[in-house]
């Protein structure tokens, strides 16, 4: 066993770091599902589209710019710009036209309109970028690679994977732990989220609260995929694969837990990058596997409450 | 067979600092109407969920028919023979009246068969029977949540009784309901109840209901049992009149 | 009820007509008998409000069931069971698992299982060949291997048969005890626990049922076409089946079928033209039923008679 880890260490090491960034990405994506759900009480099948789209969106900005002339350093900003253009244009844009439609109807056709949703968007992100990979890895290859020493190893590795990717998430999760519980905006949602007929008896403006928190959600999922753009060759396939490993995140954790998120998130992003390098075959099961594991043992989830069921 | 067919020693059941139960010992006898009255946050509901297994007590113990229940998971409690019904009737809103009541006689005669029609002419038959009885047989053919609260919660109630149960919780059976009905509402339910024996507990805030309906009346107060004993007594100790009557006349 | 009979018997002769009147209709009817056959499967789960993103796995169990066995054991009349044994099987494992959660845990649950699949069929290479599929052997029907336009026929003649019978099934079951007490989940499963009846137990039955047909359907499509690919588990797979469903109407055993053969005739035309924006078209036409007709193509059916 000791022979096994000394041999493997710097593999093993590789798959710590990777599934570092790999959690942090899974949480955008999460943390904006479970923000979703607890104002609009509506699991956004297309969430993963969302991220995406930002992916997609992030890299043609980044070679527009890159095509301009424009410093290396400009890349950061297209990420940026990606994720704001999504949680402005097209989260406002669902939410009006498709999901106000839809509140308070039978859980069922929810579930089938957001999947619709998912439809098109893998289709319209296939007519927009097309089907071949598309790359643009400049604000990787900007910070350069930092020498980790490990053991008698040393490994080299992005500084953009290791700092930025996870930097963003750690900032995310602390700036909405202090954005719900600080602002009013913020505590409004908490209250939206926690009983939305006493809220809105207050006169809380429940639409706004619901446009704002999906767009804001969108936004995340769109900056989760912008941050992943340069370190991905981009596919179709990836939203369909990322809204059901956020989901396993989510349900892993218990729905509406955000710091839960985040930890499982790191459990199932490491647990899926130790695959990649140990058992590549097995990689896309991994995440499922901890996830049934733990329903089984904890059906609400790590983190969850049980709800106690109304008569 | 004992003369007593529930019992309940000493349940204790505190939800953070609020002790919905505190040492609550009641013997239920065969065959009576037992009327529980008290103010709202009494722990009247919290002792028809110990009792048919949603709420599991810190201390105590229920016995039913000379068997200890406590640690039953609801469906077994049913089987046991303790049925229940609802302060807000649970349907199935999308199915008829008369499929509600057929599912109740499947749930009891065996639902389990995939083939056969469960408005098989026999089952058909006896859930009109039963709606009869209740006074729903013209409102056989509505769906469920076509149809108004008193007979939403006669339906509930119908659907108990289908399951013949040798005891029925009714949570407020005449809440929510509109005060002309309400008295017909009772008098269909004391004779259908009195006709199939069975014997009953129900949660009232009516205190005409109580006293016309009632064997025996057990006062509810912060958790505990304040007062216990025929509705002509309790009702007129000026204590329960006082602390109990007077809020749940304002409720 | 009736009219549902005889629009079946109508639909059943019209098929056979179509598929004699134009012989390479045959392939593409057939298909939509199978997949119609797996549809009825989502239309349980649709009764107890439920809906399944990850469907297709039993297809594709069904399929690779007849891709694995057929070097060895080719008779169709063996095959079959075999892929509904294996189907059903899977789906009593899962459901075990899956019976305790409901709505979106439901629906993502089984898109997960879905995916694990697929990416096991796409990468365990030694066993499944990967994308590249498997062909399915020569078959054999009761012992006999006729030539190749008999056995087109006799696979659609199965198909049809067995479409007729699991359509059957279907409507007992539903207008059962076990079928409307399903629907009970969907309204107030609280109640049938008050009763006395286990709705895990409830669901479970219908969810293996679902998954015994499936892997029927998925039998079928490798009966028909000949080769397997992991394609068959992808989760636009199992979107299709949804799209059927909701399109045929969840109103009656009929409606997987209506839904089926619009969808597949429709395909043949028109997918070609615009592969890279189908899904896209699936899913706008999925928002306009839902949104306007929600009882799909059989509600518009029988809202006309009524009237």
């Amino acid at each position: 066993m000791t022979d096994w880890f000394a041999d493997n260490s710097l593999l093993f090491g590789l798959a710590l770091l990777d599934g570092l960034a790999n959690a942090a990405l899974i949480f955008m994506v999460a943390v904006g599902l479970n923000l979703v759900f607890g104002v609009l009480r509506i699991v956004n099948v297309a969430h993963g589209s969302l991220f995406a789209i930002g992916a997609y969106t992030a890299a043609s900005i980044g070679m527009f710019f890159a095509a301009r002339g424009l410093p290396p350093w400009t890349g950061y900003v297209a990420l940026v710009l990606a994720a704001v253009a999504i949680g402005a244009v097209l989260g406002p844009l669902i939410e009006r036209l498709l999901l106000r439609r839809i509140y308070g109807h039978e859980d069922v056709l929810q579930l089938l309109v957001t999947f619709a949703l998912f439809m098109i968007l893998e289709d319209v992100q296939k007519l927009v970028w097309g089907v071949q990979p598309v790359s643009q890895d400049a604000p990787l290859k900007f910070l350069g690679t930092v020498d980790i020493p490990f053991g008698e190893d040393v490994i080299p590795f992005t500084a953009y994977q290791l700092f930025v990717i996870p930097g963003v998430a750690v900032v995310t999760l602390l700036g909405l732990a202090w954005f719900l519980r600080r602002t009013l905006t913020g505590r409004v949602i908490v209250a939206v989220t926690t009983d939305k007929e006493a809220a809105t008896a207050m006169g809380i403006d429940a639409a706004r609260i619901t446009l704002l928190t999906f767009s804001f959600g969108a936004g995340l999922a769109a900056l989760g995929g912008a941050l992943a753009s340069p370190t991905l060759a981009l596919v179709p396939g990836i939203g369909a694969q990322t809204i059901v490993l956020s989901f396993a995140v989510v349900a892993t954790a218990g729905l509406g837990q955000i710091e839960g998120a985040a930890l499982t998130a790191l459990l199932i992003g490491l647990g899926r990058s130790i695959a990649v390098y140990f058992a590549p075959e097995f990689e896309v099961v991994v995440p499922y596997l901890i996830m049934v594991a733990v329903l089984l043992v904890r059906p609400q989830g790590l983190f969850g409450v049980i709800e106690t069921r109304r008569v | 067979m004992s003369e007593v067919l529930l019992s309940a020693k000493g349940l204790r059941l505190a939800f953070g600092g609020v002790k919905a139960a505190d040492g609550i010992d009641l013997d239920v006898r065969h065959g009576e109407f037992l009327a529980i009255i008290g103010p709202n946050g009494a722990g009247k509901t919290t002792f028809i969920n110990m009792t048919t297994g949603y709420l599991r007590p810190q201390a105590g113990r229920i016995e039913f028919d000379g068997k200890p229940i406590l640690g039953l998971s609801p469906r077994a409690i049913v089987r046991r023979g303790i049925g229940r019904s609802f302060q807000l009737p649970q349907l199935f809103s999308e199915h008829t009246v008369l499929e509600n009541a057929a599912l109740a006689i499947a749930a009891r005669r065996g639902i389990w068969s995939p083939l056969n029609p469960l408005l098989r002419p026999r089952w058909r038959d006896e859930a009109m029977d039963l709606l009869d009885r209740f006074g729903l047989r013209a409102v056989a053919e509505f769906r469920a949540d076509a149809l108004n609260e008193g007979a939403r919660k006669l339906a509930d109630i119908a659907m108990a009784v289908a399951l013949e149960p040798s005891l029925l919780l009714m949570d407020e059976p005449t809440s929510g309901v509109a005060a002309a009905e309400k008295m017909v509402i009772v008098e269909t339910l004391v004779r259908v109840l009195r006709s199939t024996g069975v014997t009953a507990v129900f949660v009232e805030h009516d205190m005409d209901v109580v006293a016309r309906f009632a064997d025996r009346v057990a006062v509810w107060s912060q958790g505990r049992i304040a007062a216990l004993g025929p509705p002509g007594e309790v009702l007129a100790d000026p204590k329960v009149r006082r602390e109990v009557i007077g809020i749940a006349a304002d409720a | 009820m009736k009219r549902e009979s005889l629009l079946a018997a109508l639909g059943a002769i019209g098929l056979v007509a179509c598929a004699w009147a134009v012989p390479w209709l045959k392939f593409v009817l057939t298909i939509a008998l199978a997949k119609g056959i797996a549809v009825l499967g989502i239309l349980l789960l649709l009764r107890a409000g439920q809906v399944s993103f990850g469907h297709s796995m039993f297809l594709a169990l069904g399929a690779y069931t007849v891709a694995f066995l057929a070097p060895a054991e080719n008779e169709v009349l063996l095959l079959l069971p075999a892929a509904a044994l294996v189907a059903g099987g899977v789906g009593l494992v899962i459901g075990l698992f899956l019976v305790r959660y409901r709505d979106i845990f439901f629906g993502m649950l089984n898109l997960a299982f879905a995916m694990v699949l697929y990416s096991l069929l796409e990468k365990l290479y030694d066993f499944t060949k990967g994308t590249d599929g498997i062909r399915v052997a020569a078959l054999t029907f009761a012992g006999t291997e006729p030539e190749r336009g008999t056995q087109e026929w006799v696979v659609f003649g199965i198909a049809l048969g067995l479409a007729i019978l699991f359509g059957l099934l279907v409507r007992f079951y539903l207008g059962s005890p076990m079928g409307r007490a399903l629907a009970g989940i969907k309204t107030r499963e609280t109640r049938l626990e008050f009763m006395g009846v286990s709705a895990r137990r409830v669901l479970l039955f219908a969810y293996v049922l679902s998954a015994l047909m499936g892997g029927v359907g998925g039998a079928l499509i490798a009966m028909t076409t000949r080769h397997v690919t992991p394609q068959i588990a992808y989760w636009t797979s199992s979107g299709e089946l949804v799209f059927i469903a909701i399109l045929g109407g969840a109103g009656s055993a009929l409606g997987p079928f209506l839904g089926s053969v619009a969808f597949e005739l429709v395909r043949v035309y028109a997918a070609a033209a615009v592969a890279e924006a189908w899904q896209m078209i699936l899913g706008a036409v999925l928002l306009l039923v839902i949104l306007f007709a929600p009882g799909g193509v059989w509600g518009l059916l029988s809202r006309r008679w009524r009237a």
